[in-house]
C-alpha cells in the first residue's frame, strides 16, 4: 500500500475514520431503504394474494351447481295442446305470428309444475303426498325450460327424455354446506323433508354438483334464483366494449395525430392539451351525469341501453387514448421522420408509412388498457339506468341490458346471502379474467412489436 | 390517403348524426324503477309476466328508492321515461304536482300488498323483546329524566329496561333516502316518543324536535345502501341491532334473530292481521299516458294483481310480500279498470 506510505500518517488515519464512520451510516441507510422497499412490495403482493385467495375460494365453488339429471316424461295427459301452427296460404306474417302467440300462451298454461312433480316423485315415491313441497327441490324456472323444449320440438310430447335440471338455490346452499347444517329447523330455509330428500338424491347420485353452463349463458333471474346467470351482463359488456373500441380508438388516434404532427404550437393547442390532461383525471361519475343529461334527457336515447353506456365510456376513455397515442408518437426518434422527408416523402406519407406503424404497439397498449379500465367502471353506468334488473338477453346494443360490474353490484345486494355471496365472487372472477386477458393481450402486442432504438 | 381520411371522417360524422336523428326511439317493453323494497317483488312479476305471455317482452325493473323512482316517473311523457314507479309509500301531493307540470296527469295508484319491518340482531346474541318506547329511548338525541329533557345518557340496553339483553346500544337504521325510514319514524320512534308523558305534554315544534332528533354520537347508524349493508354492519359490530325488511330477515334466518315488538313476533300472519305494528303498504304508480303506447302495461297490472301471482300461496307471498285481502285486491283492480287517478 504505497498510498498509505506516502500520505502523512495522522491525517490519513483521521480521514479513514471519518469515512468509516459515515460509511457505516450510509450503508445502514441503504439497507433500511431497501428493506422498506422490499416490505412495500411484499405487502402489496400480500394484499393482492389475499384478495385473490378470498375471491377464488369463495367464487370458484359457484361455477359448480347442484343439478338433477333425470328422465322427464312429457305426459300427453298433462300437456294437452294442438300441433303448433304452421303458416298457411294467404295468411300475412302478422296473422301467423298472432296465431303462434296464442299457441305459445296455451302451452304456457300447461301445468308444468305437475310434470316437474311427477319427475321428482318417480325418484321419491314417498313424496307423492306432498306435491307442492317436492317441487321446491328444483328451481322454479326449470318449468319454463321444459316448456321451451316442447315449444322447440312438439314431438317430445309423450316421450321420455333425459334432462339436466337445476336444483333450487336453497338446496344448492344446503348440499354445499353454505348454511350451518346443525341449525334448528326454525333457522333453516328448507323444510326438514326437503333437506332429507335432497340428501337422499345426492347420495343416490341423482343430484350432482356439475359444472354450471347456465351461470355463463343465462340472464339474471329473481324468480328462479338458481338459474340467475351472467349471460346478459356479459353480452352487455361486450357491446359496450365494441362501442368503446369503435369510437374512442379512431377518434383518439386521429386527434392525437393531428395535435402531435400537424397542429401549430400556439396558445390554443396548449389549452387543448391541458384540457385533455385534465379530462383524463375527471372522476368517472361525472361522465355518467353528463351521459344522463346529454344522451338520455336531451337526445332521448333509451334507458339502460349498452349503446348509451358505450358512448359514456367512450368519452371517458378518449383522453386516455389520446395521451397514450401522443406519448407513443413522441417516442419515435426524429431521425425516422427526417429520413423519410429526406428521400422525398410528403408529411402525410411520413406519418402513415413510417411514424404510425412504429408507434402502433404503444397506441394499442394504451387503447387496450383504456378499454379494460372502461369495462370495469360501475358508477357512470348506474346513472344511465344500467343497474336495472333485466331478465332477457340483449339482442342489440339498443336493448336494455346489465353490465358485468353492475351485475356484481346487484348480486351483492341480493337478499339470499348464502347463495349470492358465492355468485358475486364468481362474477368477480369472470370480470377479472376478462380484464386480465385484455391486459395480457396488451403486453403481448407490446412485446411482439416493440422496437428498440 | 386524403380520400381515406375523408371516408373515416364521414363515417364518424354519420355515426354521430345517426345517434342524434334516432331521437325518437320506440320501446316495446315496460320500464319500471323505484323502491328497493318493491324491487324483488316487481322483478319476480316481470320475469313471470315475460314468461307467461309470449306477445310481450319482459319488463325491466330498476332500483333507485321510492323518491328516486317517482322523480324519474315525473320527468315527463315519452319512451325515454319510465312507465311505472314502485314505491313503499303513497305518492305525495307535491310529487303529483311536479308530475302534472311535466305532463304526467293521469297517475294510477296500485296497492300490491304489505311489508313488515323488523328489528333483528345477530343470531349468536341476546334476544330482544322491544317496544317503541325502548327504541325511542335508545335512539333519541334527548330523553326526559326527572321531568327534564337531558342528553341521551343510555349506553346499554339494560339501562333502558332490565328485561333487555346486556348489550351496547347500537342501532343500524335505513337512511332518509329509504321509504322504510319514514315507517320507522312514524310507527316506532313517534309512537315511542308519545309513550313519555313529558314529551306528550310538549307542543308544536318542541315536540316535533324531541321526537325527530336522533342521537348523533355514533350509536345510531344511517345506512344509505340496502339491507346487505346493514347485515354487514352486524357482522362487524356484534352488539348492533338492525332494521330489516321481513323478507330479508326471512331469507337470512341462519344469521339473524328477530326481535318482538310489543310482544308480537313478526311473521306473514301477524303483519297481515295487523297485530304486528311496524308494517306499511307497498304501491306502484302507473303512467296513464303510456297505457296503449307501451305495449303490455294494462296486462302487467292485471297480471300483478291476479291471485296466482300476488294472492295467498303465490310466488310473491313466498318471497315475503304480505298479500292484500281478496276484497281489497278486487277493489284496487276495479279502480284501475275505471282509471281512477291518484291525487
Amino acid at each position: 500500500m504505497n498510498h498509505e506510505a506516502r500520505a502523512p500518517q495522522g491525517a490519513l488515519e483521521i480521514r479513514k475514520q471519518l469515512i468509516e464512520s459515515s460509511l457505516q451510516g450510509r450503508h445502514r441507510a441503504e439497507r433500511v431503504f431497501r428493506a422498506i422497499g422490499l416490505a412495500a412490495v411484499i405487502m402489496g403482493l400480500g394484499f393482492v394474494a389475499l384478495l385473490f385467495t378470498t375471491i377464488l375460494s369463495k367464487g370458484l365453488p359457484a361455477f359448480w351447481q347442484a343439478t338433477l339429471t333425470t328422465e322427464v316424461y312429457f305426459d300427453p295427459a298433462v300437456i294437452k295442446v294442438d300441433a303448433r301452427p304452421t303458416p298457411s296460404v294467404g295468411e300475412s306474417p302478422q296473422q301467423f305470428r298472432d296465431r303462434d302467440v296464442v299457441w305459445l300462451n296455451r302451452l304456457g298454461m300447461v301445468n308444468w309444475n305437475r310434470i316437474v312433480e311427477d319427475t321428482l316423485i318417480a325418484h321419491l315415491p314417498e313424496a307423492a303426498e306432498k306435491r307442492p313441497l317436492v317441487r321446491t327441490l328444483l328451481t322454479s324456472g326449470e318449468r319454463f325450460k321444459l316448456r321451451d323444449m316442447v315449444a322447440a320440438d312438439p314431438g317430445l310430447i309423450g316421450q321420455r327424455v333425459q334432462v339436466a335440471l337445476l336444483a333450487d338455490a336453497n338446496v344448492d346452499v344446503w348440499l354445499k354446506g353454505n348454511i350451518d347444517r346443525s341449525l334448528a329447523d326454525s333457522q333453516q330455509q328448507l323444510k326438514p323433508e326437503v333437506r332429507a330428500w335432497a340428501d337422499e338424491l345426492k347420495a343416490r347420485g341423482v343430484i350432482r354438483n356439475s359444472f354450471s353452463t347456465s351461470f355463463f349463458v343465462n340472464p339474471d333471474s329473481r324468480s328462479s334464483l338458481a338459474s340467475a346467470g351472467l349471460g346478459g351482463a356479459f353480452i352487455g359488456t361486450l357491446y359496450m366494449m365494441g362501442i368503446v373500441i369503435f369510437l374512442s380508438v379512431p377518434i383518439g388516434v386521429m386527434s392525437a395525430l393531428y395535435l402531435e404532427e400537424f397542429a401549430p404550437r400556439n396558445r390554443f393547442t396548449d389549452l387543448i392539451e391541458v384540457n385533455i390532461n385534465n379530462l383524463a383525471a375527471v372522476p368517472s361519475i361525472i361522465f355518467g351525469l353528463l351521459g344522463a343529461a346529454v344522451f338520455i334527457n336531451w337526445l332521448h336515447m333509451p334507458l339502460s341501453a349498452p349503446l348509451v353506456g358505450g358512448l359514456v365510456l367512450s368519452l371517458m376513455t378518449l383522453p386516455t387514448v389520446i395521451i397514450a397515442t401522443r406519448s407513443a408518437l413522441q417516442a419515435i426518434p426524429a431521425s425516422i421522420r427526417q429520413a423519410a422527408l429526406g428521400i422525398g416523402a410528403s408529411k402525410m406519407q411520413t406519418i402513415f408509412h413510417h411514424v404510425l406503424p412504429l408507434a402502433m404497439p404503444g397506441i394499442l397498449t394504451g387503447a387496450i388498457i383504456g378499454v379494460a379500465q372502461a369495462i370495469g367502471e360501475t358508477a357512470p353506468l348506474l346513472l344511465i339506468g344500467m343497474s336495472a334488473f333485466v331478465a332477457t338477453l340483449p339482442g342489440t346494443p339498443l336493448d336494455q341490458s346489465a353490465a358485468l360490474p353492475v351485475q356484481i353490484y346487484l348480486w351483492q345486494g341480493n337478499e339470499l346471502r348464502n347463495f349470492f355471496e358465492a355468485r358475486t365472487s364468481a362474477a368477480i372472477i369472470v370480470l377479472l379474467a376478462l380484464m386480465l386477458s385484455l391486459n395480457a393481450c396488451a403486453i403481448w402486442l407490446r412485446k411482439k412489436f416493440e422496437k428498440r432504438w | 390517403m386524403k380520400l381515406k381520411k375523408c371516408v373515416i371522417g364521414a363515417a364518424v360524422a354519420g355515426l354521430l348524426a345517426g345517434g342524434v336523428s334516432a331521437a325518437a326511439f320506440a320501446r316495446d317493453n315496460i320500464q319500471i324503477a323505484g323502491s328497493s323494497t318493491v324491487l324483488p317483488f316487481a322483478s319476480i312479476v316481470a320475469e313471470e309476466f315475460g314468461n307467461a305471455l309470449a306477445q310481450f317482452k319482459t319488463p325491466v325493473v330498476a332500483s333507485g328508492g321510492s323518491s328516486g323512482g317517482l322523480r324519474q316517473f315525473c320527468q315527463g311523457v315519452g319512451a325515454n321515461t319510465i312507465d311505472i314507479a314502485n314505491s313503499s309509500r303513497p305518492i305525495k301531493s307535491a310529487e303529483v304536482e311536479s308530475c302534472a307540470a311535466a305532463g304526467v296527469k293521469s297517475i294510477h295508484e296500485i296497492k300490491v300488498g304489505y311489508d313488515g319491518i323488523v328489528f333483528a340482531s345477530r343470531a349468536d346474541k341476546g334476544s330482544f323483546a322491544l317496544t317503541p318506547k325502548h327504541v325511542f329511548a335508545a335512539a333519541a338525541a334527548e330523553v326526559p329524566q326527572n321531568g327534564k329533557m337531558v342528553k341521551n345518557p343510555y349506553t346499554r340496553w339494560t339501562q333502558i329496561d332490565a328485561s333487555l339483553p346486556d348489550q351496547e346500544i347500537m342501532l343500524v337504521i335505513p337512511g332518509s333516502n329509504h321509504g322504510t325510514r319514514e315507517v320507522f319514524e312514524e310507527k316506532v320512534t313517534h309512537v315511542g316518543c308519545d309513550a313519555f308523558p313529558e314529551i306528550k305534554a310538549l307542543e308544536g315544534d318542541a315536540k316535533k324536535a324531541a321526537c325527530n332528533n336522533l342521537r348523533q354520537d355514533g350509536r345510531v347508524i344511517d345506512i344509505a345502501g340496502d339491507y346487505t349493508e346493514t347485515l354487514g354492519r352486524l357482522d362487524a359490530q356484534a352488539d348492533a341491532v338492525g332494521v330489516f325488511g321481513l323478507s330479508f330477515y326471512d331469507q337470512n334466518r341462519d344469521r339473524l334473530k328477530v326481535a318482538t315488538v310489543g310482544g308480537v313476533v313478526p311473521s306473514l300472519q301477524t303483519v297481515a292481521s295487523g297485530e304486528y305494528p311496524v308494517s306499511r303498504p307497498l304501491y306502484f304508480y302507473v303512467k296513464g299516458e303510456h297505457i296503449g303506447v307501451i305495449p303490455g302495461i294494462n296486462e302487467y297490472v292485471e297480471f300483478f294483481l291476479s291471485e296466482a301471482v300476488s294472492g295467498s300461496g303465490s310466488p310473491l307471498e313466498a318471497a315475503g310480500l304480505i298479500p292484500l285481502p281478496d276484497s281489497e285486491r278486487a277493489q284496487v283492480l276495479a279502480d284501475f279498470a275505471a282509471r281512477k287517478v291518484a291525487k
